[in-house]
């Protein structure tokens, strides 16, 4: 019981990152009829940006230690932050330890930046060409935008921890009535479910409760219609990538202290993130989210010992099988609307 | 002749031509020149253009003609090489039966995998062929391992049964695959001044396999069969109306399309014995898709052409490193050179991932229908200027079929 | 037809025959000429540098990169020499290897086993490399180590650290310098036992691919050996991004100390992950709950940042070394560099200066010359003390590493400390050892 208990909790926060993407992924196909392969660059992308604020943060000037040395046997070189200079060691070390929530003030503008540049740029030329166009073009996007990544960061994961005042693990199970120790849980990880749900409920009260959203709604359903009664859409769609965009970004700086961002988890995470989107149902925002938290909770329990002592392999598998068994059974996904990218 | 129309008989020619003397045309620089780093001429490299030739046409078959987007193509070509290889070690170096076998099992597989798939379209289907595709590649990486080799992949070893070959015919070496005793990989060379040619067995087995099936794509893009699968393409749902069942002829579309996978993974094996589970994954599968947009879908010569060029990339452009650039730019004045070195470095070696995905875009944004779309711009242009006829209208582009 | 598989750089040079065939195909048959593939004829000699550039481990191959350049500049005579001034033996004049000034090329492996022999084939067919060396994972060696045997050319692995690469997959023409799982494990579990006791119940998160396998195997046996008990071992699929799901069963389980056999981005997240749950600051049975991580790359390991801290492992050489030879090298390397060398760009180095080395002693570039020369020599002055490269399975012996991330680093690169050097008397083993039984060395081949 508590085991089980135990896997829904962490598949609840594997899926929230999922379910992040797919959600993002979703409005880009929904609204637009693109796919985009570069999803996966956002999101790593967003990573990124909390990387570049905590290297801000930490701009350093050199101080000379002559008591120690470097491995050369040199005088040892002690980088000291700006920030120390300014706000005094104490405060300057706490902005820093800051970071990863810091760079959500930082991502959001960026991100919305990068999402509306791509769809000027480049995006808007494809609404109108083949599927296996928009997939060649947005797949190149992403190899150049990770690749520019890597030449200027390396290929070696790189640690951004989370605040010292998330690190470490409460007893979940304590709470509840179990023994201690058999469920336990990770701050930073029901800091991350909790952003999700708040960035997931920000994105539907949007579509659902302004006009905005209405518009937007109304061109999923009926594009041309809309452009009849005069409104621009365009310019809204423009919108609703840099919206995507912005949330995938964030995705990717808040999933930084769980897994020390890499130039390639974008696209680790971009192959996934299809099977979600597509066993949600094409179209269909709730579709992506449940079908997000549905694999990631299956997974978890995929991993569970017994289990792969049961099936051997399973583990491997668990997410491909459940897509194919859900696309087998439920022709459209599990929420998905009918023609949409059906041929 | 051949059965085939003015046309595509020449297009079969010009692409028959073009394999045979590809030691020729992929050899233009001389040895020790500052350019030979551009040669793509050796055994490795020429076979690799045949065999994802190959892949690619097939792929075409299925996708070019009907529009099902596979998304796990790279699986047959895992199925052929696993097979060619464990034929390599139970029965007889000889390529043949290793060849039947791929193709058999990867035919299987593909009927089994087209079965399911093809019950839904779109992207529901793509993202079908990908759960199978990663399926297969993460059970043969891992739990398979004992059938598959695993991480270091399915290899040949010096107590492999081989039956027919019999024993000791490889004493204290493993032997190497060949055609009823014509070793893959010997080579002849032609040296003719500073220019060296090689030719090479394998190579030349791949070229005739690949122009057989380039061929054989050909009569199925022209044949009652090819406008069928074309019908499904334009309107799956007139075809249903006039009372014609669609799903056989996608089936054997998918069918044929993995048989060619299974063959280009089983010439992989022939050409260098081992078969590594990567070949399955879905980036494998991806670069399939990207030879046949690149060189343009539906196209006959297209994905050929698509193939050639990744594979030039991968295998050219990611050797050169900043000792060849210096190398290259020494004439210039010292500043000068660091500064145009430092400009083309990050395209280069490592960077050569960049330079492809510079490619994907430029391709798609500027050549809409692929490589053959740019070859065709340019013929036209060459004709315009020779016959003077220019009526003023923009160069049309035809399918190239 | 007669084996003629010659790539034309040798032919190039033996062309001056055939040069006037302007008809003619010149067929060679290499035989009557030089006897083995790309025999390196002018005054040059090319290797083969084939090392990750692109996926994952495309930094530790940027390291490997760097010391390959050094110790080709060691060998054609430019910079101080390195570890060539503390070699013991002293064949290498820094004129090159046989006075052939020593050129090079480069290749992706992309962490693939396919595109590995690609990018080798190249240099084989192409660029008439001799030796092929480099590499970062045992996929990838092994592969390429059974391409060089087929094609007559040596290979001199380079981070590779399973057990099967001079197990159950050697070959005649491959060898290895760096240390492997079986050793990880002989070297670590009397330090284990020491600092943890022998009463502990291990609990082992293992990468699902034959390297897991033959760590977790090595670990395993030697650790209960010591006493240790293994409540349980669970696989992990590859490039696994977020392990939690495995990390948190673990405290269940009852047991006290978590193995992660993992390498390179697979440790850095499950190490990550590990520490985020809490498992170290937990009290089981009466035990501080420990975590070991077998096998450490200083330079991914930075990846996991402060969570290294306190956290046993295994190395095959770390910068911090103060014999001789360590100390030449790091200097020379982070003169040139400006940091210190990771144990990737150690094994390189010295990988490449032992073949030349074998060259000018056995007189010839020949395939079996080299591996005569190489099999059974005894060495020191290259950082990891007297050294033996074994003539049964092409395996060095030599002194393991034992380290631990380090409390109160100085600087980006002091990650981790040295806590043993395990002599090599305690990890050696019989090369029909059963965790490197099956597959034989066969012949060396110098092809053509």
């Amino acid at each position: 019981m508590d085991a089980i208990l135990l896997q829904v909790l962490n598949g609840l926060d594997k899926g929230s990152a999922y379910a992040l993407i797919a959600l993002g992924l979703t409005l880009i196909f929904g609204t637009l009829g693109v796919v985009n392969f570069a999803h996966g660059a956002l999101f790593m992308i967003g990573a990124f940006c909390a990387v570049t604020l905590s290297r801000l943060l930490t701009l350093s000037h050199e101080v000379i230690d002559e008591t120690r040395t470097d491995f050369l046997g040199n005088p040892l070189k002690v980088d000291v932050p700006y920030l120390y200079d300014i706000f005094g060691e104490t405060a300057g070390a706490a902005i820093i330890d800051w970071a990863v929530p810091l760079s959500i003030l930082f991502a959001i503008p960026v991100m919305i930046l990068i999402g509306v540049v791509m769809e000027r740029g480049l995006i808007k030329h494809f609404y109108k060409r083949p599927h296996a166009d928009q997939i060649l073009v947005t797949f190149g996007l992403a190899i150049v935008l990770q690749e520019i990544i890597k030449y200027y960061y390396g290929a070696n994961p790189i640690p951004t921890p989370a605040p010292a005042a998330f690190t470490g693990s409460f007893d979940f199970g304590a709470l509840i009535g179990f023994e201690p120790n058999t469920i336990i849980y990770p701050y930073w990880r029901l800091v991350y479910f909790a952003f999700a749900a708040l960035i997931i409920g920000a994105v539907f009260a949007f579509l659902q409760f302004t006009t905005f959203g209405m518009v937007v709604r109304a061109g999923m359903a009926d594009r041309e219609t809309v452009g009849l009664l005069g409104i621009n859409i365009d310019k809204r769609f423009t919108i609703m990538f840099g919206l995507a965009a912005a949330v995938a970004g964030l995705a990717g700086v808040m999933y930084t202290p769980i897994n020390s961002p890499n130039y390639h988890m974008g696209m680790d995470f971009l192959v996934l993130s299809f099977v979600v989107v597509v066993v949600g149902g094409m179209g269909s925002l709730p579709g992506a989210v449940l079908a997000g938290f549905l694999l990631g909770i299956l997974e978890s329990f995929a991993s569970m010992r017994e289990v792969i002592d049961l099936i051997p392999g399973i583990n491997q598998v668990i997410i491909y099988l459940v897509a194919i068994i859900i696309l087998l059974t439920r022709p459209r996904g599990l929420m998905g609307r009918k023609g949409v990218m059906e041929d | 002749m051949f059965g085939l129309e003015k046309k595509d008989r020449s297009l079969l020619i010009l692409v028959a031509l073009l394999t045979i003397f590809a030691p020729f045309i992929l050899n233009p620089f001389p040895e020790g020149s500052a350019m030979a780093q551009f040669n793509a001429g050796y055994p490795d490299l020429m076979q690799r253009f045949v065999i994802f030739g190959i892949f690619a046409i097939g792929f075409n078959i299925l996708f070019g003609l009907t529009g099902y987007l596979s998304f796990g193509h790279a699986a047959f070509l895992g199925v052929g090489s696993y097979a060619a290889v464990w034929m390599f070690k139970l029965l007889s170096m000889n390529v043949v039966p290793a060849i039947v076998l791929a193709v058999v099992m990867s035919g299987l597989f593909a009927l089994l995998i087209g079965y399911i798939s093809l019950r839904r379209s779109g992207i529901y289907f793509s993202i079908l062929t990908l759960a199978f595709a990663q399926m297969m590649f993460a059970l043969a990486y891992s739990v398979l391992t004992p059938i598959t080799g695993g991480e270091t992949g399915l290899q040949l070893a010096l107590d492999d049964p081989r039956i027919l070959d019999g024993a000791g015919a490889s004493a204290g070496n493993i032997p190497v695959p060949s055609l009823f005793g014509l070793e893959m990989r010997d080579s002849a060379d032609l040296v003719l001044g500073s220019w060296v040619f090689t030719f090479n067995i394998g190579y030349y087995f791949c070229a005739v396999i690949m122009l057989l099936a380039f061929y054989l794509s050909i009569r199925i893009f022209r044949s009652p069969f090819g406008m069928m699968l074309r019908a499904i393409k334009s309107n799956q749902q007139r075809l249903n109306y006039t009372g014609l069942n669609p799903k056989p002829y996608t089936l054997a579309a998918f069918v044929i399309s993995g048989m060619y996978a299974g063959l280009a993974g089983a010439l992989m094996a022939s050409m260098d014995p081992l078969a590594g589970a990567e070949r399955m994954f879905w980036t494998a599968s991806g670069e399939v898709v990207l030879m046949t947009i690149l060189g343009g879908a539906g196209t006959l010569i297209g994905p050929v052409l698509g193939a050639g060029m990744i594979k030039y990339m991968e295998n050219i452009i990611s050797k050169i490193n900043s000792d060849i650039l210096h190398g290259w730019f020494a004439f210039l004045p010292d500043g000068l050179e660091d500064f145009v070195v430092t400009i083309i470095y990050p395209f280069i070696g490592k960077g050569w991932h960049l330079t492809l995905g510079l490619i994907f875009m430029a391709v798609v944004i500027f050549l809409p229908g692929g490589l053959v779309e740019g070859g065709q711009r340019l013929a036209a242009l060459f004709r315009r200027k020779k016959t003077s006829t220019d009526d003023g209208s923009p160069a049309k582009t035809e399918p190239a079929e | 037809m007669s084996k003629s598989n010659l790539t034309r750089r040798g032919l190039l040079k033996t062309g001056a025959v055939a040069g006037a065939g302007v008809a003619l195909p010149t067929y060679l048959s290499a035989a009557g000429h030089t006897g083995f593939t790309n025999a390196p004829e002018g005054n040059t000699v090319t290797l083969g540098f084939n090392v990750p550039q692109s996926g994952p481990y495309a930094d530790e191959g940027a390291d490997e990169l760097r010391a390959y350049e050094l110790a080709v500049e060691h060998l054609n005579g430019e910079g101080d020499g390195g570890m060539m001034g503390t070699f013991s033996s002293k064949a290498l004049q820094g004129n090159g290897i046989l006075g052939k000034k020593v050129e090079y090329v480069t290749g992706d492996t992309q962490t693939k086993s396919d595109a590995a022999r690609a990018s080798a084939k190249s240099m084989i067919e192409k660029d008439g490399a001799v030796m092929i060396t480099g590499g970062s994972s045992s996929g990838v060696a092994v592969a390429v180590q059974a391409l060089c045997q087929e094609a007559g050319i040596i290979f001199m692995a380079g981070l590779t650290h399973s057990n099967d690469t001079t197990g159950k997959d050697k070959r005649a023409n491959g060898f290895r310098h760096f240390f492997n799982s079986y050793m990880s494990g002989a070297a670590l579990a009397p330090v284990l036992a020491n600092a943890y006791g022998t009463d502990r119940k291990a609990y082992h998160l293992t990468a699902d691919y034959n390297w897991g396998y033959t760590t977790e195997e090595a670990i395993r046996s030697s650790t209960e050996a010591m006493g240790w008990e293994t409540v349980a071992a669970v696989k992990t699929p590859l490039a696994q991004g977020d392990f939690s799901s495995y990390i948190a069963p673990v405290l269940q389980s009852g047991a006290d100390t978590l193995v992660l056999n993992h390498y390179g981005g697979d440790m850095v997240n499950s190490l990550t992950n590990a520490v985020q749950f809490g498992l170290r600051d937990k009290q089981v049975n009466g035990k501080n709950f420990e975590i070991v991580v077998p096998l450490y790359s200083r330079l991914m390991a930075k990846g996991a940042g402060a969570n290294v801290k306190g956290i046993f492992g295994s190395t095959n050489w770390h910068w911090s070394l103060q014999d001789e030879g360590s100390k030449a090298f790091v200097k020379s390397f982070g003169t040139k560099y400006g940091f210190p060398p990771s144990q990737a760009a150690h094994t390189c180095y010295v990988q490449t200066l032992l073949y030349a080395d074998a060259v000018e002693r056995a007189g010839s570039f020949a395939p079996c010359a080299v591996v005569e020369a190489l099999e059974g020599f005894e060495f020191d002055g290259m950082g990891n003390g007297p050294t033996l490269y074994r003539a049964e399975d092409h395996q060095c012996f030599k002194d393991v590493l034992v380290v631990k991330g380090k409390e109160n680093p100085t600087s980006e690169f002091d990650i981790l400390e040295i806590v043993e050097i395990t002599p090599v008397a305690q990890v050696t083993y019989e090369p029909d050892h059963p965790q490197f039984a099956g597959g034989a060395l066969g012949d060396c081949n110098n092809g053509a």
